[in-house]
This record gives structure tokens, C-alpha cells and sequence, in this order.
């Protein structure tokens, strides 16, 4: 594929997670999602995140997308220590630097795609124009559809556009394929590998489908809490040449 | 005893919503409480007067005689349909009380005796009857000893025929007769001015020189005589004796003010209480509905388990059914306990010597169906809609919004306004009919604060008019009779007197047709009267015609009579002519029905000219105390009014009374406001929670998320202000219909605080309950949203 290489080691991390540890009580059951991660991502990287359900891969995308907090280690974001932020600080972080991408879209219904993007570019720094974002995803022709006149698979891209209209450092995508069938899926991931070019935003995929692993840079696998593999793809594919 | 899985999520669910569910239950218990309260304490009080009147046998026909024989009493008896006749004697009198620098006055009347036969007997409070043989022994009402400090043993001083009497107190009672003591001429009780003094016949007689004779006579009708025919009957009789027309209750004083009262508050509790029942009733259907809207997943859920729809919708009925029970258990209880003591404070108001409590099981019946009915129609309307589809799709959320551009590209357009303004402006459009009801719903909140509140403006507006436009001087004498019209140079000649206007009043059955009403036909100086004026309905003061009588709009309404139309009049007194007069002009009046004239016109129609029933005088403030003195001395003084005096004390009375009632209704009022807007701001946050949760996850801050939902709070409550006062309006005019009678008409004034205050109320529990819910949106579950679908 037809993209530029793999970020080196030369590249700064943009996360660096230390020993980070997420034990869950809801009464008297307790349960332990996280047990000692260590990780890293550099700037650009595109890396898909595999596990079985409760491995713990939602809940470490969580804490560093700062939409959880952690109950041990450190998260540091650039030169943020996120583990260290309160709630605003957190929402600072989500608002400035992180674009998401979530299973179920979560677009405002009452809003255009070209509204549910402007949304965001609102509130952002140095933002995009939210046409711009939607062309990049190949939504120009349907800006000014509502989410309930879009086809799944149009949704998802209109909520990537969302995601990376303010020019995120870091892209996190929860199953963002998990509601579509395979041929919408490509088209979506296609738009997340474009982006990740484009804008180089650190992308971070979570699924449980094998097929997609191909499409990183890196692949990183959770299991009980832990990562089991973290290995770097020789050869990357193109989202095309996948299939599930 | 193992509950149903189903009686458990019940249990659970409410005890998850308490908060949602104690909000709707008061709204029901405001909703029932009014209700019970208003229409007890109204058939209470009603009730009650009527078991006073048959047991102290309450006359039904009243006449005042010059000085009749007591011989002419069998003859009276002998009138068809007449069961039982009482003479008496009573004059109006001066008193001197210790500590009151004015003169007060006094009814004196014949006391009725121990005699189980007699009419209008007293209720005997302290003391005993007086002696029959004693002179100088009296038993006083009420109000009056309490008023003074008075009781059993004390004395006071009666001018009684110009002498200086002291008279013992024998007894303190209660009379069916002056439930409402009002003086003559006066236009409101004040106790402390006015009181019943009862003595032996025989001591009155001595006194007016009135042996073997009566100046007033009391019948008690047989059931289905014709009053009228009696009145006639007994109106020729009486003439030749200075008769000045006998009158039924409707005419006696007494009565006819605790009618009035009563249908006021018949008013207020036939007219308030259904409609703030009605709202509840609404706010509470609207809000279960959409309550049990939001549960549409459990339900699939459910039925995907089996259980069929019925058995679903006979769950979510019980839900509502434990909380309408809850608010209609409460309701019933603060009803009660309120209507208890509304009528006491009204019973201790009318001196009733006893109070029924009236406990219609009727009332409550129809209070509990009526919020029942509501609730489960609410909850059935929201589970008809889920209960009857497929499990599956009951499952799913249901179909994507549709939303749509409106009103073109307006939002495009108004580039000032921000996408989550936007959110809130299309959410709103985008369920017109939901919006519209939420808007009715905090309207409606609003209006029954509007309605219950609004007496203030109007009472402040008829005390403005009658004391200070109308009627602005500082005392009134009316004399023992009528006299010559130097009585009124004389009165001029008082100390302390600054001014002085003469007037003439005289009993006349004013009719058209076979319409006709009884008032006093009075007789006021032609040219500007600067003391006591006649206002037109543009509230400029009248002059007096030369010919023709000015009727109050009230009784031409009655007679249906215009200006230039003729009205027939009959004088009830002197030479009893009739004879027809045209309507001349239309006067304003909130109290009673009246007629006037001029002095002039007044002694042509009677044949009797120059001659004058009292004087108005305007007091000089510093000099009062001297023209106490001199007008107590003056023999021509038989009734002294002191309207400013009268005034702050009807203030008073007044702050005891509507006040209280006012205050009940208001407090009630609120919770229904505060009840409603709570629940549409928790539903508003359910039904959104999952997209303001999504927008934290964007970045969005607590302040920026809370802020999308009170703006649409704060749009539905600000839109829902003129709204409220427009209903509102609609409600006082409504209660204003059922108040007035033909003795009270109340002006609607809605005075800018009361409409001020209801939306102060309707505003501060729209934030409160916005406060309430920060703490919610605060906690609202970012992670939770991402993982589900809606």
C-alpha cells in the first residue's frame, strides 16, 4: 500500500503507560480489567488493539482517551500526565487532542453531518473545515443529510470526520467496524487509514476481528488484563485487500 | 410470602425514581387536597348555618315598625301561612366604652328569653338571659365583649334615648340573626364599633316609650307559604304604623353577607379546586407517559420472556397506581386536615356557635377517580404503544429520529447561533405536540398560581374606590329619623367638622316588569359632592339628576334596564306611592345594589321635601376627639360610622380570611409548579442523557452539557410565562364569575406582582430543579453510551 513508512524509532512516544492497573468494585464483586500495562505509541503509528471480550483492551482505550481513570501507574500523554488530571483536565485533553470513534456512531441525531461536525470544530483550537473533514472521508456529496437519512457505514465515516476535523494527535476507534457488514467496514476503514495518512494522528483501533490486524502498523494483543503480543507488522495491506 | 419478579422490579423501580415518583405524587395530593378542602370548608359552613338557624329557629321574615300595637300581633298571626309571630323593640344607640375615645354603637333589641318557642333565640355563651324585671340588665353579643374585654358582671354605658344608662352585663350569646354584625349603614363588621345588646322588653318599652307596643316584628313561615304573599299581607298591616316594608333573609343583613361569603367561597371551591385538579390530573398523565415511554426496552424485554401484553400493561398500571394512591392518600389527609381549619378560622369569623364538619365521601370519590384516572390513562396511553409490538421490536430503540430542516435554512442563516443551539432549537421543533404540552404544562403551573393569587389587586382596587374616590369621608351620622334640613347645619356646626354633605335615604322596591329588588333609594345633594360620590362606570363622579334616579350597574343589569328607560318605584315607607322615573345614568358599585338621586328629586317623589336621613362629614384629625364628645351629647346622633376606622379593621379581617385561603392555595399552587417542572427536567435528561453523555466524550465540559439541557428547560419555561398568565387570567375571571353575588361584585385586577410572583415561583422551581439534576449530569456515564446502542 501506498503510504508513508512506518514511524521509527526516532519518532517521540505519544503515549507512554506504565504499570497501569484497573480494578472495577461494583459491590462486593471485584474485578481487575487491567493488570500492569506497559505501552507505548509513537506519533503516526496506526495500531490495532485484539482481544477477546473482557480482555481489558476497551478499558485501557478508556483511560487513555481520558474517559476513565486509572486505579494504579501512570499514562502520560506527550508531556501530559493523565493519571494525574481531574475531570477537567480530562476534558481539556478529550476536547484538544483526541478524535473517537465509537461502535455506535453516537451522532446527534438532530444534527446534520455537517453539523455534528461543526460541533466539534466549535470547540477545537485549530480546527478543519468540517467540509474538508467530511471530504476526506468522501461524505461531500451527503453533508447535509441527517444521521437517520445515512446508511451505517456513512454514519461511521461521518463520525470519523467528526473525530479528526480538529486535528487530533491521537485517533481512538472502539470496534468501529462492529455494526457493519464487511463491505461498509472496508469503506470505513479505508477512511480511518486515509486520515491516519493524512492528518498522522496516532490511531489506535480496538476489534475483535483477526481480519483487520493486517491493515496496522503494529498489533497489540489483549488478554486477561495483560498484553500478550505486541508485534510489528512486516508488510502492511491495504483495507481493500481484506475480508471478513 | 414471595413477591412476583414483577412486584419486585415495581417495588425496586420506585424506590430507584422516589424522587420522580414523591414529585408526581404531590402534584396528585395538590390536585386532591384542593378539592376536598375547598368543597369541605364550603359544606361545613354551609351545613352548619343551617343547624344554627333550625335550632335557634331563625326568623324568615323581618319588618320595622314607627311603633306598632302589640295587639296587631294576632292579627299578624292569622296571615296565611304564617307559623309564629315575635314582636319586639329595637333602636340603634350610642354607647361609651372605657378606653374608646369614639362612640360606639348598639343594636338593642328584646331579648327572646329562656322561651324554647320564641324566635331567633340566642346562644348563650357566658352568663345567663337577663332578668325580665331588672332595667338595667343586658346580655351582649359576642364579638362585641370580646372586642371590649367584656363579660359577665362588667358595665358599660348605653345612651338610650338621650340618657346616659348603665347597663349590667347578665350574659355574653350568639344570634342567628348577626352571624355578620353589621351596623346600619356601614359596609363592613367592626366589632369593636358595633354590638347586640339584648334586654327585657320591658326595659326598652320604658325606655322609647313604647309600652304595649313594638317597633319590629320577626314571622317564622310555614313550609311552602308564599313569602311574597305574606309580605303583602303584612306590609298592609304594618302601614298604618310607619311599616317600611317587610323583608325576607335574602334582604336581612346578616344573611344576606354570609351568603355572600359563602358563595365566595363557594367560588373558590367550585372553580379553583376542579381546575387545579384538572391540571394535576393532566401534568400528572403527561409526565407517566412519558415516564414509562423511557422503559420501552424493559418492555420488549419482557415480552421476549413471555410475559403477554396485558400482563405488561397491567405492571406499568400498578406503577402508577402505587404512586397515585400515595399522592391521593396524601391529598386526602392535608385536605382534610385544611378544610378543617379553614372553617374553623371561618366559623370563628361568623361567630357560629358550633361547627359541622362535613366529610362528603362523595368528594373524595370523585378527587381519587378523577387522579386515578388520569394516571392510569397516562401509563396505559405509553404502554399501548410498546405492549402490543413484536418483542424483538420492542427490543430495538425505536426508528431514528427523523429530524428535518425547519423553517428553511434559519438555523444556517443565524450563523451566531452554535451547533448545541441548534440541538436544542430542532429537538424542541422536532416534537411540536411534546414541546407544546411541555409549554402547557409549566403554563398551567404557572396559571394556578395567577388564579389563586389574584384577589389582592382586585380587593386593593374596590377599597380604592369605595373609600378613597367614592365614599371619602371620615364619619357618618345618620339620625335616629329623618329630619328638617337644619339637622344638617347643625351637624355642620360640630367641632372638629370640616365639611359637611347631607343625605337622604329611603326604602324603595325599584322593578321592571316583575324584576324587582329592595334598596335604599338614596337622596344626595345636587351640584360636585366632595365627600361621599356617586362614580360613573368611567369612575368620574356623577352629578345628581334633576329628575330620574342613577342605578348601579349591578341592578340595571338585574332589571335589565338602560339610561332613559322607566323603572317603576315603590316607596316601602311614608305614603307607601309607587310611581315610574326614568333611568338617568349608571353608576359604578363593587357592594351591593344601589339608586340615588338628587335631594331635590328625592323630596318630590316622597312629597316630603327638605328633609335628610344622616349627614357625611370630613373630620378635622386634630379636633376628632372634641367631635367624639359632642356628637355622643348630640340627641340627633343615632348611628355613628367612622369609615377610615372601619377600613384598616376590614383590612385586618381581610388578611385573617382570603389571605389564609389565598396562602393555602398559593403553597399549593407551588408544589404543583415545582412538582412539574422537576419531573420534565429529570424525563428531559433521560430522554437525552445518552447524547450529552456522548458529548463529554467530545470533549464538552459539564458546564457546556448542562447548559444544552436548560436552555431547552429554560426555552419550554420562559415560552411557558405569558402563557401561564393568560390561563391564569382565564381561571381568575372564572373564579370572579362564581364570587359575585348581587351584594358583592369583585373588579378583576390582576396586578403585574401577581403575575411577577407566579412566574418568580414557576422560575425559581425550574432552577431548583435544574441544580437538582447538575448533580445527575455530572455523573452521567461516558463509558456506558459508548458501548451500547440506545
Amino acid at each position: 500500500m501506498e503510504d508513508r513508512a512506518a514511524p521509527t524509532g526516532i519518532d517521540p512516544p505519544v503515549f507512554r503507560v506504565r504499570g497501569l492497573s484497573k480494578l472495577y468494585r461494583t459491590g462486593e464483586i471485584e474485578v481487575q480489567a487491567l493488570r500492569g500495562v506497559d505501552f507505548q505509541a509513537r506519533t503516526g503509528e496506526f495500531i490495532v488493539i485484539l482481544g477477546p471480550s473482557g480482555s481489558g483492551k476497551s478499558t485501557f482505550l478508556n483511560i487513555v482517551g481520558g474517559l476513565d481513570t486509572a486505579t494504579s501507574g501512570d499514562v502520560w500523554f506527550m508531556d501530559h500526565e493523565l493519571t494525574r488530571g481531574g475531570d477537567a483536565a480530562l476534558t481539556r485533553y478529550r476536547r484538544d487532542h483526541v478524535g473517537f470513534v465509537f461502535q455506535f456512531y453516537n451522532l446527534v441525531p438532530s444534527l446534520t453531518a455537517r453539523e455534528n461536525v461543526r460541533l466539534v470544530t466549535e470547540i477545537a483550537r485549530r480546527p478543519m473545515a468540517p467540509e474538508e473533514a467530511l471530504a476526506m472521508v468522501g461524505l461531500s456529496d451527503r453533508m447535509d443529510h441527517f444521521p437517520a437519512q445515512l446508511s451505517g457505514g456513512e454514519q461511521q465515516r461521518v463520525a470519523i470526520a467528526r473525530a479528526i476535523a480538529k486535528r487530533p494527535e491521537v485517533l481512538l476507534c472502539d470496534e468501529p467496524t462492529g455494526a457493519l457488514d464487511s463491505h461498509t467496514g472496508v469503506k470505513v476503514l479505508e477512511a480511518l487509514t486515509d486520515v491516519n495518512a493524512a492528518v498522522g494522528a496516532t490511531t489506535l483501533v480496538i476489534t475483535h476481528n483477526v481480519a483487520i490486524r493486517e491493515i496496522a502498523h503494529r498489533v497489540v494483543r489483549f488478554a486477561n488484563g495483560t498484553i500478550l503480543s505486541d508485534e510489528v507488522n512486516a508488510t502492511r495491506k491495504a483495507p481493500a485487500e481484506v475480508s471478513w | 410470602m414471595t413477591l412476583s419478579p414483577l412486584r419486585l422490579k415495581l417495588l425496586r423501580d420506585l424506590r430507584r425514581l422516589w424522587a420522580q415518583a414523591l414529585a408526581i405524587a404531590l402534584v396528585m395530593a395538590a390536585g386532591v387536597a384542593t378539592l376536598v378542602l375547598g368543597v369541605g370548608a364550603h359544606a361545613s359552613l354551609d351545613r352548619t348555618r343551617a343547624a344554627y338557624y333550625a335550632e335557634n329557629r331563625f326568623a324568615d321574615l323581618f319588618a320595622d315598625v314607627t311603633r306598632a300595637p302589640c295587639s296587631l300581633s294576632v292579627r299578624i298571626a292569622a296571615i296565611d301561612g304564617v307559623l309564629a309571630v315575635q314582636t319586639r323593640i329595637a333602636r340603634l344607640a350610642l354607647t361609651r366604652i372605657d378606653g374608646m375615645a369614639e362612640p360606639g354603637n348598639a343594636m338593642l333589641i328584646s331579648s327572646p328569653g329562656d322561651d324554647p318557642a320564641a324566635l331567633n333565640r340566642l346562644h348563650l355563651r357566658l352568663g345567663r338571659m337577663p332578668d325580665p324585671r331588672a332595667s338595667a340588665e343586658a346580655v351582649i353579643s359576642e364579638g362585641f365583649a370580646t372586642a371590649h374585654a367584656l363579660g359577665p358582671g362588667d358595665r358599660f354605658t348605653v345612651i338610650m334615648n338621650g340618657r346616659a344608662r348603665d347597663i349590667l352585663i347578665s350574659g355574653v350569646a350568639l344570634s342567628p340573626e348577626y352571624i355578620y354584625a353589621l351596623g346600619p349603614g356601614d359596609m363592613m363588621p367592626d366589632e369593636r364599633r358595633f354590638g347586640i345588646v339584648w334586654m327585657s322588653d320591658k326595659a326598652l318599652a320604658a325606655a322609647y316609650d313604647l309600652e304595649g307596643a313594638f317597633s319590629n316584628v320577626a314571622l317564622k313561615l310555614a313550609p311552602g307559604a308564599s313569602e311574597a304573599a305574606v309580605i303583602a299581607r303584612l306590609d298592609d298591616l304594618l302601614a298604618p304604623y310607619g311599616g317600611t316594608g317587610a323583608y325576607g333573609r335574602k334582604d336581612q343583613l346578616s344573611h344576606a353577607f354570609l351568603d355572600a361569603e359563602l358563595q365566595q367561597l363557594r367560588g373558590m371551591s367550585r372553580v379553583l379546586p376542579p381546575i387545579f385538579l384538572l391540571v394535576a390530573a393532566f401534568l400528572v398523565n403527561m409526565t407517566l407517559a412519558r415516564l414509562v415511554a423511557l422503559e420501552r426496552e424493559q418492555i420488549g424485554l419482557l415480552k421476549a420472556i413471555g410475559y403477554g401484553p396485558l400482563a405488561i400493561a397491567g405492571h406499568y398500571v400498578e406503577f402508577v397506581l402505587a404512586i397515585a394512591a400515595f399522592g391521593i392518600a396524601i391529598g386526602f389527609v392535608a385536605g382534610a386536615w385544611l378544610g378543617a381549619g379553614l372553617a374553623t378560622l371561618y366559623a370563628r369569623f361568623f361567630h357560629f356557635p358550633f361547627l359541622i364538619f362535613s366529610r362528603d365521601p362523595s368528594v373524595y370519590g370523585i378527587a381519587a377517580l378523577i387522579t386515578l384516572g388520569a394516571a392510569v390513562a397516562g401509563a396505559a396511553n405509553a404502554v399501548r404503544s410498546v405492549a402490543w409490538l413484536p418483542p424483538a421490536v420492542a427490543m430495538q430503540p425505536p426508528a431514528p429520529v427523523r429530524y428535518r430542516r425547519l423553517f428553511g435554512d434559519l438555523f444556517e442563516a443565524a450563523r451566531f447561533l452554535r451547533q448545541s443551539g441548534v440541538m436544542v432549537a430542532r429537538h424542541l421543533l422536532r416534537w411540536p405536540l411534546r414541546t407544546g404540552a411541555s409549554i402547557l404544562g409549566v403554563a398551567l403551573a404557572g396559571s394556578v398560581l395567577v388564579g389563586s393569587q389574584w384577589s389582592s389587586g382586585s380587593i386593593d382596587r374596590m377599597i380604592d374606590i369605595a373609600f378613597f374616590r367614592s365614599d371619602r369621608q371620615d364619619a357618618m351620622i345618620t339620625f335616629g329619623e329623618e329630619r328638617p334640613m337644619a339637622a344638617l347645619h347643625a351637624a355642620a356646626r360640630l367641632p372638629g367638622v370640616m365639611a359637611a354633605e347631607p343625605f337622604r335615604a329611603v326604602a324603595a322596591r325599584i322593578g321592571n316588569g316583575h324584576v324587582s329588588r329592595r334598596v335604599a333609594l338614596m337622596g344626595k345633594p345636587e351640584g360636585d359632592a366632595e365627600l361621599s360620590r356617586i362614580l360613573g362606570t368611567d369612575e368620574r363622579p356623577m352629578s345628581m339628576p334633576e329628575d330620574g334616579v342613577i342605578l348601579s350597574e349591578a341592578l340595571a343589569r338585574i332589571l335589565g334596564v338602560g339610561i332613559g328607560d322607566q323603572v317603576e318605584v315603590a316607596l316601602l315607607g311614608g305614603d307607601r306611592r309607587h310611581f315610574t322615573t326614568p333611568v338617568s345614568g349608571i353608576s359604578l358599585g363593587y357592594l351591593g345594589l344601589g339608586a340615588a338621586t338628587s335631594l331635590e328629586a328625592l323630596g318630590r317623589m316622597t312629597g316630603e321635601r327638605g328633609r335628610v336621613s344622616g349627614v357625611h362629614l370630613a373630620l378635622d384629625p386634630v379636633r376628632q376627639a372634641d367631635f367624639f364628645v359632642t356628637a355622643r351629647k348630640t340627641p340627633m346622633t343615632g348611628f355613628l360610622s367612622l369609615l377610615k376606622v372601619s377600613l384598616a379593621k376590614f383590612r385586618e379581617t381581610l388578611a385573617e380570611n382570603i389571605l389564609i385561603m389565598v396562602t393555602v392555595y398559593t403553597i399549593l399552587g407551588a408544589i404543583i409548579a415545582v412538582g412539574v417542572v422537576y419531573n420534565f427536567a429529570r424525563i428531559a435528561l433521560s430522554e437525552q442523557g445518552r447524547e450529552l453523555a456522548s458529548l463529554r466524550v467530545l470533549g464538552f465540559t459539564r458546564a457546556e452539557v448542562a447548559r444544552i439541557l436548560y436552555a431547552e428547560l429554560a426555552v419550554v419555561v420562559l415560552i411557558a410565562q405569558p402563557l401561564g398568565w393568560l390561563i391564569g387570567y382565564g381561571f381568575a375571571h372564572a373564579v370572579v364569575a362564581a364570587f359575585s353575588s348581587e351584594l358583592y361584585r369583585i373588579p378583576l385586577v390582576i396586578t403585574r406582582d401577581v403575575y411577577a410572583t407566579a412566574s418568580l415561583i414557576v422560575i425559581t422551581s425550574a432552577i431548583g430543579s435544574a441544580l437538582l439534576i447538575r448533580r445527575r449530569i455530572n455523573r452521567l456515564d461516558m463509558i456506558e453510551v459508548l458501548k451500547t446502542r440506545e
